[in-house]
């Protein structure tokens, strides 16, 4: 329920810190509360922390999704990829 | 801007809204509650209403942790503050909050405390480190979502070992506060609202995963999309929830799949535990006092603990009394609908916290969606 | 036998400091004011050593304005606080549809200010005030202690001549007509927020602190008549700008988000900071309320300039009882852009 924006990774720091980008736009923060971060990753930013990793697999899924749900005729997709 | 800007097409929505259109039974009334104050923004901010059919209604909920804080937990921050040796480290959504007798962080910076504004909790540690002769006391609120930063910043202060940190902790908990939502049986029926479905917060779900809410669809019989929060993905979980209604299902489904998973965040949930444990009640603006609904820090934490540090006795205060914040945060009043909207209370005088969060109901109605009210309410002062 | 001449040493600029004899009136304030302004300044004006500037003035419609810069950091990517009082004030007095005369720049110095930052404030202020054909005429200079004022406060004044037949004001915006903005928002709210070090991220976003008299000249000459008013959207953003017109002209708004031009880098530095580019601080801007059926003459002339040529229309003007600013959201949906209330805190949750 709280602002997270979604970032990239560029570069792993020390102390479990990364520097992440987003439109050209650099910060320090805190990945302690996500496993084996990599450089490209996305995570979800928060007040200065990593909440989690999205994954790209389910957020093409999502748009797919989405698509399916805007044309008319489709049949219902129950959460379940098409 | 990737993962972001793909969820704000305005060709998609278009579509789906047509989707939405079709799908909505003529003659029946979908009543649905988004939990989040996230949401809440997202749906004034885009505008969503006027993508919706007329028969879909959305009920803002209390979750919104600004919005949620007691005037009293205010009013011990602001008596924190005042003493010569605390440095009030905050986040800024707390700054204009009204305590007693119109006082408010900001003010109480203005005659002398030594409050400062911080984006993360870790900013409150660094503070303490570079300034050993001031006590620093963050002021911790939020959801799920935020409490492992907390539970971080915490870690942190006792691995340095700072003697000159410590936590006011007002974490509180989302399943709790959806069940005081729902468990309406033994309210006066002009005091329940009857919601048909809940839109789940995107990012406290993140921490905590989607199976808190199985129980809650369960016992209460209804359902419970999660959702994330770009207008999209707020559009298609209410054309899920609009599906399981008319289907007669009362299941927990994830829209938010690219960053929610069924267990959440297991790290996070970990950290939380090791701090924090459940106090046995905690007063809600709104919603009264909720049995374990907040967190305090553990014995073991103590030291960090700034309600014993600085033995904060609770002085209970009430709101302004004509202040309706409670039913604008249980959703039994529209924004629109409380007396003080825009006469009084405007974000610029603000009578409760509904009007000061930026996520509050209030705020986001006044800000971007009272133009849809019948004229003259909220309008502008007229020329002379 | 001639008296001994007295040799005085030059300002260490390199290394020296403000102090506070540098405010006392006596030679070392002279000292200060003849190698670091006057140097800098370089005019017949200032030559005259007086403590006013005579001139005279053309015959016509004077306008006048004012503004004191309080900015922190004082030098952030793309200006410093010379350089926007100097352009800051210039466009107050464009706004008015004036062509620029003279500047008038007083400076309140703490003491232990770095000369060597003085001096870069100076040759910057020069440096915008001849880009824009203006001098800086008279000023005045104080000191007060160490903790007293935070590095330097300048506040400048500007007089300038409007041309016969150009009446611009915030009241004269008619339902019907057109709303332009000469440029991207946000740019220089960014910029400055960037480099206030508690918010820890770095972006190569510049302030678009400039002087907009000579676009306003390009638009008053193909035009004049047909601009309804000129508004810079500075503190409070594009929507303060547009409901103090709302207001003044008691009208409405009815403006497109997908029209109005952010840049991709300030569209993601707002999302990090909580910000809505709308109220975001613009220096070197414009919005103008034209007349419908000039609207292209206007545009074509703006974009000719390159301080406009990423003008764009981006709403109208309607009946609005209300006075609000509407605007349909590039989602889809509609919302109001509401005054900004109190100052625009970070969001986090």
């Amino acid at each position: 329920m709280c602002l997270a924006i979604p970032i990239r990774v560029d570069a792993l720091l020390p102390d479990q810190m990364a520097r992440v980008t987003l439109g050209g736009v650099s910060k320090h923060i805190s990945i302690a509360l996500v496993e084996d971060v990599r450089v490209g990753d996305y995570v979800l930013l928060h007040v200065g922390y990593a909440l989690t990793r999205l994954d790209p697999g389910e957020a093409e899924r999502t748009l797919i999704l989405m698509r399916e749900a805007a044309v008319p005729g489709l049949p219902e997709i129950q959460g379940a990829a098409a | 801007m990737k993962y972001i800007d793909e969820y704000r097409d305005g060709g998609l929505a278009r579509l789906i809204s047509a989707t939405i259109a079709r799908e909505a039974q003529a003659g029946r009334q979908y009543k649905f509650m988004e939990f989040c104050g996230g949401h809440t923004h997202a749906l004034s901010r885009y505008g969503i209403e006027d993508l919706l059919p007329p028969q879909v209604e959305m009920v803002h909920g209390p979750g919104c942790p600004v919005c949620v804080l007691p005037v009293g937990r205010i009013d011990d921050a602001i008596r924190l503050a005042m003493r010569p040796e605390v440095t009030l480290c905050t986040y800024a959504d707390l700054m204009r909050v009204p305590a007693s007798g119109g006082a408010n962080l900001l003010k109480a910076r203005a005659a002398g405390a030594d409050i400062r504004m911080i984006y993360s909790s870790m900013d409150a540690v660094l503070i303490a480190e570079a300034e050993p002769a001031r006590q620093v006391v963050f002021l911790a609120i939020g959801f799920e979502t935020t409490t492992p930063a907390t539970a971080l910043a915490i870690r942190l202060a006792h691995q340095k070992q700072l003697a000159n940190f410590s936590v006011f902790c007002n974490h509180v908990l989302t399943p709790p506060a959806i069940r005081a939502i729902l468990d309406v049986d033994h309210l006066p029926a002009g005091e329940r609202v009857l919601v048909d479905g809940f839109v789940g917060p995107a990012h406290v779900s993140t921490v905590i995963g989607t199976s808190p809410y199985a129980a809650l669809a369960a016992a209460f019989g209804k359902p419970v999309v999660v959702a994330g929060f770009e207008p999209l993905d707020v559009m298609q979980a209410i054309l899920m929830l609009i599906r399981q209604v008319n289907e007669g299902r009362t299941e927990v489904e994830n829209q938010y799949i690219r960053a929610v998973t069924p267990e959440g965040n297991l790290i996070a949930q970990r950290e939380m535990a090791e701090i924090f444990e459940l106090r046995d009640s905690f007063e809600w603006r709104g919603l009264g006092a909720l049995p374990a609904s907040a967190l305090r820090l553990r014995n073991t934490y103590a030291t960090f603990d700034a309600e014993r540090r600085f033995t904060i006795v609770p002085v209970p205060a009430a709101d302004n009394p004509a202040c309706e914040c409670g039913d604008v945060l249980r959703g039994l009043k529209k924004p629109a609908a409380c007396k003080l909207f825009g006469t009084v209370c405007s974000p610029q005088t603000p009578m409760g916290s509904c009007m000061v969060s930026p996520e509050g109901a209030c705020a986001a109605h006044w800000t971007y969606g009272r133009f849809r009210d019948r004229a003259g309410a909220g309008a502008p002062r007229q020329a002379a | 036998m001639s008296p001994p001449r007295l040799r005085t040493r030059k300002l260490d600029i390199r290394g020296g400091r403000v102090d506070l004899s540098h405010g006392a009136g006596g030679r070392a304030s002279a000292q200060l004011i003849d190698e670091i302004f006057r140097a800098a300044f370089d005019n017949p004006f200032l030559d005259q050593g007086n403590d006013q500037a005579a001139f005279d003035v053309p015959a016509g419609r004077m306008v006048m304005s004012t503004d004191a810069y309080v900015i922190w950091p004082l030098f952030f990517p793309g200006g410093d606080i010379g350089s926007l009082a100097v352009h800051g004030t210039i466009n107050d007095l464009a706004m008015a549809g004036a062509k620029p005369l003279h500047l008038a720049a007083s400076y309140i110095l703490e003491e232990g200010f770095p000369l060597a930052d003085l001096q870069r404030i100076a040759l910057s202020m020069a440096r915008a005030a001849s880009e824009a054909g203006v001098a800086i005429v008279t000023g005045d200079t104080k000191v007060v202690e160490r903790g007293k004022a935070d590095g330097v406060f300048i506040t400048t004044t500007g007089i300038g001549m409007v041309p016969a037949g150009i009446d611009l004001s915030a009241d004269r915006a008619r339902p019907g007509d057109r709303v332009i903005l000469s440029g991207s928002l946000g740019d220089h709210g960014v910029a400055v927020m960037s480099k206030r070090s508690h918010l820890g991220f770095e972006t190569e976003i510049l302030s678009d602190s400039a002087a907009l008299g000579g676009l306003v000249a390009d638009m008053v000459v193909a035009c004049g008549p047909s601009i309804r008013l000129l508004r810079d959207p500075t503190r409070g953003g594009l929507a303060a700008t547009l409901n103090e017109i709302a207001q003044a002209s008691q009208c409405g708004f009815l403006i497109d988000e997908a029209r109005i031009p952010v840049r991709p880098e300030v569209a993601a530095a707002c999302e990090l900071l909580g910000l809505d580019p709308l109220y975001v601080a613009n220096e070197g801007k414009l919005v103008a309320v034209v007349a419908p059926d000039a609207t292209d003459g206007l545009l074509a002339a703006m974009r000719a300039h390159k301080l406009g040529r990423a003008a764009c229309v981006i709403g109208e003007v309607t009946a609005d009882d209300r006075y609000f600013v509407v605007m349909t959201t590039a989602f889809g949906g509609g919302r109001i852009v509401d005054w900004l209330a109190g100052e625009q805190l970070p969001r986090i949750c």
